[in-house]
């Protein structure tokens, strides 16, 4: 089937899904032990805005070996997964899930009227703003502001290796940064959250700091795993992520993030290495969360700023450019292709236009894997993807 | 916390000790006393030590007030770094640079930037006015431009020096220079605007954030007003403010209800005329300085004669730390410090200076306060927003780590291995810069955490020394003192129950990671 017609049948299917209305949700059928926020959110962040066309490649596309006289991957590297589209070879050991069809591969993900820069692109796609707009929260932390998760979970969500919370920032977010439990363990014996709420900014401060001791209780960080994690920094961060997810109390969301993709110069080596890591990360994941049981309820999904410029540069690199390919996992994915094939026979010198709005893939989330209320969160109505199996 | 003993130990209120202490410089109905100058002194400048307030206390408000503000200065005391002040072209890749070029280009310029950090912060170490390093500061998250999007750390500097010119003048000089400023130009797309193709980005944000606020203008008038801003551009060498005239729209302009062939700084000045733009720096200013929450009456009349006065800043400020709300004792403890406050206040008021304050601004970044790089055009939001669980750890890291120095400096003594205090956790993760690897930035993110471990040790912070040389004629005197130098109000967590017979390290870092130590 083309790509194309798979489009059309998924926005279809959105419709028909988003029709149905909350009872139909994933998360309502499976949450039958009472919070949605059971549904276990992983977002993968590739910093510095991957190479979609070398990560899903066009591979007979005529236009894609002009575009790419230096960096285009040849036909007997890629791993082929339909008639047109085949990916980067690093990420060969996803083909199982593929095959599985666990794993949704989204085309052309951006928003109009793009922005080029690292910083404000990926404030607008972590606060969910307009390309006009600059909203204060992350777009989790309004999410989590509209429906609270319950006060039982260990946190809101997690960011691993990082102290930017991104899409958790502001609004109250019960959001806690850590680099290793171990380490953040130790920081929290600086927190108390007792005390005498004299004024607002005082009370902030010991929420904050009852924010901390809470999860420190539950993020003990001990569960051992038989799965063999990968030893790249992104293979240590996904078994922190893995421990984190392994505590009884539950976090809706855990950030991990990857990178830099931002690759202007020799491209070739830096990408093939940060897919890799990717790719036996994910697998990595995967395995952790089929031993404790949650691979059924857990979604991942990768984002970023944007993606390159189809033209690739004098330095056998590419530029900053717009829409990418992205990826959504998990047990209940209903796995293939989504959004469309860049079309590359008009692009020139300029950049790819989206085939889906980030937006889609947040409301997704929100009515689809949460039965939330995704317009109240990002003050439109997105149309949802049918990625997601009941 | 450990050492904690399960006995309670009361620390009654603040006011009342530090007028023991202080005996005869407690507050008459006139003068400030202790508690009222710490108060003048933290909330207008960085932290405060005991002979500052020593030599606040006999004095008035009115008297107090008019020497923060005549202490006000144009220029920094210390000299930046020599790039800063460079003539000549700026060094910028060409068009046709390559790749690797740019790249090194924009590694320079963030190491150039890393320099800038450190000066600014040993420049708010060392002035002898705090309040214009704190003005500056504020026209900074006022006028936001980000070295991340300008670029030449140059520039960045020439923004600087000219928030610090102004930062206690007039406003209207402040708001023009600050439209023209190159880094400005560059960050919110001045340049590109031009007749014929107009890049709207700053004349929606003169209104929106610099002057009238949100509501108080059309989409018209932004429309309008950016044709009357095309034709600003740089020098294509120096960077230099420049006007071309054949790229500038001379056409009749509505703006606001105005009509006329309006040029950039006639549409400044009509943005000058109305109430709204004193109101909003008003509000930030008392935001800044008095509560979480502006009355609007005072902030309307303050605002008026703000306005009246030509936008003289000495008459918003004046106004403003001498109003009720500025004093009231239930607006005390009620602003969360700004990473840079916290920094720079606590070692003003431990009395302790770096050698090099370049980690100490890594420290602030990872609290979440990058100079030179607020996040976007709204600036830092500060508040409450200043507090997240992250930027608290790392808040509370930062004092643990300097009141920590002696701890280890004398388990070494004894031959014990020394705990140090684990910098790394205290810095965010350094982004790649300029397409850098991952392990370049790793390495590069444990070579700034080498630094600031040594720029902790090098500080030699003595809390045993500290305590000692605070007022008062008994050991439990001067803790009551520090305690009081330390904090805005009463302690309410681990700073409010620390035993008698806790040793001095103890005490001052339980004091330190009180909650109450994060407000000012």
């Amino acid at each position: 089937m083309s790509t194309r017609r798979r489009f059309l049948q998924a926005s279809a299917a959105a419709l028909a899904f988003g029709a149905l209305g909350r009872e139909a949700s994933v998360a309502f059928a499976a949450a039958p032990d009472g919070s949605p926020y059971r549904n276990l959110l992983v977002l993968v962040e590739l910093k510095g805005g991957n190479d979609g066309l070398n990560t899903l490649v066009p591979i007979d596309d005529p236009g894609y070996a002009r575009l790419r006289p230096k960096l285009a991957i040849g036909r007997d590297s890629a791993v082929r997964l339909t008639d047109r589209a085949a990916l980067h070879p690093s990420l060969a050991p996803l083909v199982p899930l593929w095959e599985r069809r666990q794993l949704a591969i989204l085309q052309g993900v951006g928003y109009p009227d793009p922005n080029l820069s690292h910083f404000r692109s990926i404030e607008i796609w972590e606060t969910a703003s307009r390309s006009d707009q600059v909203l204060a929260d992350g777009w989790l932390a309004r999410a989590f502001g509209k429906r609270p998760v319950p006060a039982s979970f260990a946190a809101d969500g997690v960011v691993i290796g990082g102290n930017d919370l991104g899409p958790l920032a502001g609004g109250g977010t019960r959001a806690i940064a850590l680099a290793n439990p171990e380490q953040f363990l130790r920081r929290a014996k600086l927190a108390a959250p007792s005390g005498e709420r004299r004024n607002a900014a005082l009370a902030h401060i010991l929420k904050t700091e009852g924010d901390i001791v809470q999860a420190a209780a539950h993020l003990d960080g001990n569960y051992a795993f038989a799965t063999t994690f990968p030893t790249s920094p992104f293979g240590n961060a996904v078994k922190t992520a893995a421990r984190v997810i392994a505590n009884e109390a539950g976090v809706a969301v855990v950030h991990l993030s990857l990178g830099s993709f931002d690759t202007h110069a020799n491209q070739a080596p830096t990408q093939a290495r940060l897919l890799g890591d990717l790719a036996q990360g994910l697998v990595a994941l995967e395995a952790a969360l089929r031993e404790i049981g949650r691979w059924d309820r857990a979604l991942v999904v990768t984002y970023a700023e944007f993606g390159r410029r189809p033209k690739e540069n004098q330095s056998g690199g590419t530029d900053h450019g717009t829409a990418s390919v992205h990826f959504a996992l998990g047990g209940r994915v209903a796995g293939g292709l989504y959004g469309a094939t860049p079309s590359l026979d008009r692009v020139g010198d300029g950049n790819l236009a989206h085939a889906i709005d980030f937006r889609q893939v947040y409301a997704t989330v929100l009515d689809g894997w949460w039965a939330g209320d995704s317009r109240a969160v990002l003050g439109a109505r997105y149309e949802t993807l049918p990625i997601l199996k009941a | 916390m450990r050492l904690l003993r399960p006995f309670v130990f009361f620390v009654i209120a603040a006011l009342a000790l530090v007028g023991a202490v202080h005996g005869a410089r407690a507050a008459t109905a006139d003068t400030l006393g202790a508690e009222g100058a710490r108060h003048l002194l933290t909330r207008t400048g960085f932290g405060a030590t005991p002979s500052e307030i020593a030599r606040y206390a006999p004095l008035t408000r009115e008297d107090a007030v008019e020497r923060i503000l005549a202490a006000t200065r144009t220029l920094p005391v210390l000299a930046p770094p020599a790039f800063a002040t460079a003539g000549g072209p700026l060094p910028r890749p060409g068009p046709n640079a390559s790749a690797e070029d740019r790249k090194t280009y924009v590694r320079e310029q963030a190491r150039d930037t890393l320099a800038l950090r450190g000066w600014w912060i040993d420049e708010m170490l060392a002035t002898p006015s705090p309040l214009t390093e704190r003005m500056t500061l504020f026209w900074h998250n006022h006028f936001v431009s980000s070295q991340q999007k300008v670029r030449p750390a140059r520039l960045m500097y020439a923004q600087n020096a000219t928030f610090r010119r102004y930062a206690v003048g007039d406003f209207r000089a402040l708001l023009h220079a600050a439209a023209k400023d190159p880094a400005m130009e560059v960050y919110l797309d001045t340049v590109q605007n031009r007749k014929g193709a107009p890049n709207e980005n700053f004349a929606r944000e003169v209104m929106e954030l610099f002057t009238l606020g949100e509501g108080h203008y059309g989409e018209s008038d932004v429309k309008e007003a950016a044709r009357a801003f095309s034709g600003w551009s740089l020098e294509r060498g120096t960077g230099a403010f420049v006007f071309r005239p054949a790229l500038h729209d001379a056409g009749e302009k509505t703006i606001l209800g105005r009509t006329g062939r309006f040029d950039g700084d006639q549409v400044l000045d009509i943005l000058l005329e109305r109430p709204e733009t004193a109101e909003l720096v008003v509000r930030k200013l008392w935001l800044e300085f008095v509560s979480p929450e502006p009355d609007v009456a005072d902030v309307r009349r303050i605002a008026a004669d703000f306005r009246r006065s030509g936008y003289r800043i000495p008459v918003a400020l004046s106004k403003l730390f001498a109003s009720d709300a500025f004093w009231s004792p239930d607006n005390r403890g009620v602003l969360v410090k700004s990473p840079v406050e916290l920094v720079v206040g606590t070692l003003r008021s431990l009395e302790v200076a770096p050698d090099d304050a370049t980690p100490f601004a890594l420290a602030a970044a990872g609290m979440g306060q990058n100079l030179f790089s607020p996040p976007n055009v709204k600036g830092w939001r500060g508040g409450d927003a200043w507090i997240d669980s992250s930027t608290l750890l790392a808040r509370k890291q930062f004092v643990e780590s300097i009141s920590r120095y002696e701890e280890s400096r004398t388990m070494r003594a004894m031959g014990a291995a020394p705990a140090l205090p684990a910098s790394r956790a205290l810095l965010a993760p350094q982004p790649p810069i300029g397409g850098e690897a991952d392990e370049d930035a790793r390495a590069r993110q444990l070579r700034i955490a080498r630094a600031l471990d040594r720029a902790f040790r090098d500080l030699a912070f003595s809390a045993t020394r500290y305590v000692a040389s605070m007022p008062g004629d008994t050991p439990s005197a001067k803790r009551r003192s520090a305690q009081a130098v330390l904090l805005p109000i009463a302690p309410a967590g681990s700073g409010a129950a620390i035993p008698a017979d806790a040793d001095a390290l103890t005490f001052v870092r339980l004091t330190m990671l009180d909650p109450v130590f994060q407000l000012k």
